[in-house]
């Protein structure tokens, strides 16, 4: 009984409320210009905070007659304004509103607002493009369609601390990219923006700061410009250094690390610079303490990892800085179990944000170990350290597994260490090695199938790099797990990073003679193949060094030296590359020779005696002759070779 | 090389942090040593040329070091009070720099001081309020109310209501009543103590045999030092060298409730310097000191009789006009806090109302204090009669702790306590003995409290909020948290457990009030040490 009485009392309630939202529609067509302008306040009030009404009013068809009667001539001030301020409030409430304003064409309306004289109808209209620009579905492309639009804006910033506010927000947020960056700067944006630093609102000084950090980013040109402005007789990063002291709010405090963190970057601040190493960088590793939110937490790790990243110095003293690397262990514990538990709220936000910390850390922790191998191993030696690396490069978000292989990578320069960390691991526990070593090996080598080219060479390069002197069994996972389909594909990748990665993990597999030998005995045909490709193939000289390299320790086997040996094809190139223009290739082939040739070992005299016949000794004495002493000492080794 | 934190007394021949009381961060390893041998990783190595600072916050009594600048983090939490900045050198030819604020600091300290300054501030505009702690004048009325009828002040509190319209909801001579116990105990007539509170409040110290012999324990102490009625009686002495008190060592000079009374109360009623009260403070309680012998005396034991020495009677005169010029006097009511604090006889006598005009005051002080200085302490006074009586108290007192062990088991608080009183009697002056500490009329201040603090709890339990705490009761989980927080030692934090969140409160005002003080210490423990090779130099420590 009482579920058939309740169907008919919703609906009923439902169409009460459309009823209502029609009435105030209704309104808007006075033909009484006054009770028109009672209409739209009385909409005003509804709407406020009532995303129910907003729809509704929108789907029945308010919004292109509030943008009509928002620019019919006809129109008083005062209902303009009201329109403006009805739109705003619109546009607060879903994406799907904001989609439909900017379906009516509501963007060159309000732009076309703000040539009126009305200061009250311009904020309103700035007002409601801020909420608009700042919507995620807006595209920012939509600011600079009209030329005319960005010097109006500049024009106005002086009219209000609204003004002020809502245009650096619409700035801050539609500034994507060095053409954004060029157009807003060209109109004079620094010198209209950089007063607003010290303004009496602290909303404009925080836009202001926040317009800063946008147009400074990757832009030496903008970054050039800044360091010299003077602002109340201050220079703009004394006022940047101001606005990071410890008790400005942290949003301040942030964004004005970031705007310092930009310029250095861009080379207009020095690295060694005071407020770099004594205020921007302390300030930033505050912001990933664990006091911190967990959104400024991310900030603070990215921007940090962006600063350090070119300077070893720096790298130096953040791994040094209020015990920041155990501080980043911190960033892997969410969601935790106990907000599991307690509070679903609170699980919620940290499931939304533990990807980010994720990613934030992995690239904090490539920053800090690109250069420094006692950093290196403090970072290793942190708890769960590999663990998490091997999960991360298995999560489902693309930033966090591109993050852990580059951290992987990261720590994967110092070989040494990274090959004992695994080892020790499977110490410690037996039952994770093959979880930790193939693991890790399958999946990197799973990434470099990634579509993304960045993942691709990160996981080759980090693939490389555990090659690198590694025992034999680290070498044969990776080429089993690799396949060698999947090596060709790589040689042929049309990224030259993959590529130049891809040869050097080759060379690393093939180092040592009894691991030249047994990886030839196997693959030996393919990777034959494979060089002879890469050397009749269109490649920079590099690439072309590096295949001569392979080859070279090819030579260094015992029994895979008879694969050059038995392939006259592959002499004929080497012999090429010894008359080569490019002193390296030259070097690199000799290389070569010198490998095939040595006197001490089995066969010698029946290589020397082929090599003799192909007419590689008359090549040695000129090279002899060469005016590069390397390669003339080169040349003269390989002759004694002979004599002996 | 180890840069750190020692406790006064801490081995000078060793390195900071290895033994008790004592920290360090040491240069060779880079690590922590938080009292033990074995450190703890926790910064980078430093040698030749580099900077470390340490910094001590005395906001959460945490501990950091900065190495040419750079924060290190944390190295210590939980640190106690009183420390000395230590550096200990054992290589030969070590040289150490040190700047305690003389010179700029590498580390930018005042920024660190700022953030904590917002913290603070951020903290108490976001202290919690219920609904009905939302008016802010009347809850710190109450405030003051409550601590001032809780220690008994009621003349002050009387005043206080009066102006602010309160009630006071204890009544007044119930007030009173505790606070002539109160100074019976500082004055260390014990006997009278326990006698009057048997008589005000019958059954009280027999439902706390504990209490009791705590109090008679104090007693037999007292005798000792010859100020108990009992003895004094039997004493043939004047009036003025019976009560001269040996001159304490501390800075808030003898029979004083612990100075933090002072603090707290001069952070609530009042903004001033504190440097200015602090001398206040100190003239003050001479005054009182000296004064109290007569008052006291006279008594006791001369009421209404002969009054030949002439000082008597400007006093008797002032007591007998106290209440007239209560309110007349602003200036004095500050000094007068402080005196309250000191819970003195006699300065309540005339600090809650007293005329008495400074230069009198003056006078007296300065000639006891010449009589004073000059006098020797004898057991009980002196008189063989007294002794007599001391030594037939103290065979009571091990009788009655008999009794007590077999009616409630054993107590080793009780047995120590018993055990170090009469120890007193093995030294031939038992003031300058090992255990003569007892006999400082400090010590009187714990048995005073724990008496007070007894009377307001049955009294409470008879009837119920009798006094009235329970509008700033730790009504909320967070203010209860605080609580517990706040220091344990001293007198001042005796209260009955209802009125937590009034330390609460103090706590957050004294904050505020302590930056500059911190500022302070930071400067002096905040220093910078730069090492150079000239010379050979032994090993030590600064």
């Amino acid at each position: 009984m009482a579920c058939l009485l309740e169907t008919p009392i919703r609906m009923s309630v439902l169409s009460e409320v459309t009823a209502s939202s029609r009435h105030y529609v209704d309104r808007l067509f006075d033909p009484d210009p006054q009770k028109v302008l009672q209409g739209v306040i009385d909409m005003k009030n509804a709407v406020i905070g009532n995303n129910k009404q907003k729809a509704n009013l929108i789907v029945l068809g308010a919004v292109p007659r509030l943008l009509y009667l928002l620019q019919q001539e006809t129109s008083s001030t005062e209902l303009k304004t009201e329109c403006a301020v009805v739109l705003g409030s619109l546009a607060m409430g879903t994406e799907n509103n904001v989609k439909s304003l900017l379906d009516c064409h509501i963007i060159p309306a309000l732009l076309q607002g703000l040539l009126s004289p009305d200061l009250k109808f311009i904020e309103a209209c700035l007002r409601c493009l801020r909420t608009i620009f700042t919507s995620p579905v807006t595209p920012e492309e939509l600011l600079y369609t009209d030329a005319t639009v960005i010097p109006h804006l500049m024009a106005l910033l002086s009219r209000s601390r609204y003004t002020q506010e809502y245009i650096c927000q619409i700035f801050s947020h539609c500034c994507k990219g060095p053409d954004h960056q060029t157009i807003l700067f060209n109109h004079g944006a620094v010198q209209n923006i950089a007063h607003l630093l010290t303004s009496l609102s602290y909303k404009v000084r925080m836009q202001a700061l926040k317009c800063f950090s946008v147009l400074a980013f990757e832009n030496p040109q903008v970054s050039m410009t800044l360091v010299n402005v003077l602002v109340d007789g201050e220079l703009l990063p004394q006022i940047f250094v101001k606005m990071l002291q410890r008790d400005k709010p942290i949003e301040m405090q942030l964004t004005s690390a970031k705007c310092l963190t930009y310029m250095c970057r861009a080379g207009a601040i020095r690295t060694d610079d005071n407020c770099i190493v004594l205020k921007t960088l302390p300030c930033l590793v505050r912001m990933c303490s664990k006091e911190r939110l967990l959104e400024e937490r991310v900030e603070g790790a990215e921007t940090l990892a962006y600063l350090i990243e070119p300077d070893v110095e720096l790298q130096r003293i953040a791994s040094i800085t209020d015990h920041l690397i155990a501080m980043l262990a911190d960033y892997f514990k969410y969601p935790s179990s106990v907000s599991a538990i307690t509070d679903i709220k609170r699980l919620d936000h940290d499931l939304k944000h533990a990807h980010e910390l994720r990613q934030a850390a992995f690239k904090l922790y490539a920053s800090l170990g690109a250069n420094d191998e006692d950093i290196r191993k403090k970072i290793i030696e942190t708890e769960n350290m590999m663990d998490r690396i091997v999960t991360g490069l298995s999560e489902s978000s693309v930033k966090v597994r591109l993050a852990a292989v580059r951290c992987l990578h990261s720590l994967s320069r110092s070989v040494q260490q990274l090959r004992t960390s695994f080892q020790d691991h499977a110490v410690w526990k037996p039952l994770m090695k093959p979880i930790l070593e193939s693991g890790a090996v399958e999946l990197l080598c799973g990434l470099t199938q990634s579509e993304n080219p960045a993942l691709r060479v990160n996981g080759i390069w980090a693939l490389m790099n555990m090659a690198f002197q590694a025992e034999q069994k680290i070498k044969a996972d990776i080429l089993r797990s690799l396949s060698t389909e999947q090596l060709f594909r790589l040689l042929s990748d049309s990224d030259l990073n993959v590529l130049m990665k891809t040869l050097g993990l080759l060379r690393n597999l093939l180092s040592t003679r009894p691991h030249i030998d047994k990886i030839m005995s196997t693959h030996g045909k393919q990777i034959m193949q494979a060089v002879t490709l890469i050397l009749e193939g269109e490649h920079n000289i590099e690439v072309k060094e590096q295949t001569l390299c392979i080859l070279a320790n090819i030579a260094d086997g015992t029994t895979a030296k008879e694969l050059i040996m038995t392939n006259d094809d592959i002499l004929q190139k080497i012999k090429y590359y010894m008359g080569h223009s490019h002193v390296k290739l030259q070097l690199a082939a000799m290389f070569c020779i010198s490998n095939l040739i040595w006197n001490e070992e089995e066969g010698s005299q029946e290589r020397q005696d082929k090599l003799r016949d192909m007419g590689i000794v008359d090549i040695l004495h000129k090279l002899s002759q060469s005016p590069d002493t390397n390669l003339c000492d080169k040349a003269k080794t390989a002759l004694q070779q002979y004599l002996a | 090389m180890g840069i750190g934190l020692s406790a006064q007394g801490v081995n000078m021949n060793r390195l900071p942090g290895w033994d008790k009381h004592s920290y360090g961060y040491h240069g060779d390893d880079g690590h922590s040593f938080c009292s033990s041998g074995t450190g703890q990783p926790y910064g980078p190595t430093f040698t030749t040329g580099d900077v470390i600072g340490c910094c001590v916050n005395l906001i959460n009594n945490t501990c950091f070091y900065t190495k040419n600048g750079h924060s290190l983090g944390i190295a210590f939490t939980d640190l106690p009070p009183n420390l000395y900045p230590t550096v200990g050198l054992q290589t030969p030819g070590e040289v150490v720099d040190a700047n305690f604020g003389q010179h700029p600091f590498v580390f930018d300290i005042e920024d660190y001081m700022r953030e904590w300054r917002t913290k603070i501030q951020a903290q108490i505009d976001r202290f919690p309020i219920g609904d009905r702690e939302g008016e802010w004048q009347t809850m710190i009325q109450k405030m003051v109310s409550s601590y001032l009828v809780h220690h008994g002040y009621c003349a002050t509190a009387e005043a206080f209501a009066r102006s602010t319209d309160q009630t006071v909801l204890e009544e007044l001579a119930s007030i009173k009543n505790r606070q002539r116990i109160q100074k019976l105990v500082l004055a260390g007539r014990m006997g009278e103590a326990i006698e009057t509170t048997q008589q005000l409040y019958p059954s009280l110290l027999e439902r706390n045999p504990n209490l009791l012999f705590t109090l008679k324990v104090r007693q037999f102490i007292e005798m000792v030092n010859g100020t108990d009625s009992e003895v004094r009686c039997l004493g043939g002495r004047s009036p003025k060298s019976q009560d001269s008190y040996p001159v304490s060592p501390r800075p808030f000079s003898s029979p004083s409730m612990s100075p933090s009374h002072g603090l707290n109360i001069h952070n609530l009623a009042s903004g001033k310097g504190s440097t200015a009260h602090f001398s206040g403070f100190e003239s003050c309680s001479n005054g009182i000191i000296s004064n109290k012998a007569h008052q006291s005396y006279c008594h006791s034991k001369h009421q209404s009789s002969n009054l030949n020495v002439p000082e008597l009677n400007s006093i008797n005169m002032s007591r007998s006009q106290q209440v007239n010029n209560f309110t007349s006097n602003d200036v004095d009511m500050e000094t007068d806090h402080y005196s309250n604090g000191v819970g003195e006889t006699s300065s309540n006598g005339f600090l809650n109302g007293s005329s008495k005009h400074d230069h009198e005051m003056e006078d007296c002080d300065t000639e006891m204090e010449v009589d004073s200085s000059q006098l020797r302490r004898q057991l009980c006074g002196g008189s063989q009669a007294a002794i007599e009586r001391m030594i037939h108290f103290g065979r009571e007192l091990q009788a009655m702790s008999e009794q007590l062990r077999r009616e409630c088991g054993k107590n080793t608080a009780n047995k120590k306590m018993l055990k170090d009183a009469f120890s007193l009697l093995a030294y031939s002056d038992p003031w300058n003995s090992p255990v003569g500490n007892q006999l400082d009329p400090i010590q009187r201040e714990p048995v005073c409290s724990a008496l007070n603090s007894a009377i307001l709890v049955s009294r409470s339990q008879r009837k119920a909020a009798i006094v009235n705490l329970s509008l700033l009761g730790p009504r909320n989980p967070q203010s209860a948290k605080a609580t517990s927080s706040c220091p344990s030692n001293g007198t001042g934090h005796t209260m009955s457990r209802t009125d937590g969140s009034i330390w609460n409160w103090i706590l957050c005002i004294r904050h505020s009030g302590r930056l500059p003080t911190l500022a302070m210490h930071f400067k002096s423990s905040h220093y910078i040490v730069a090492f150079s090779q000239h010379g050979s130099r032994p090993a030590l420590q600064i």
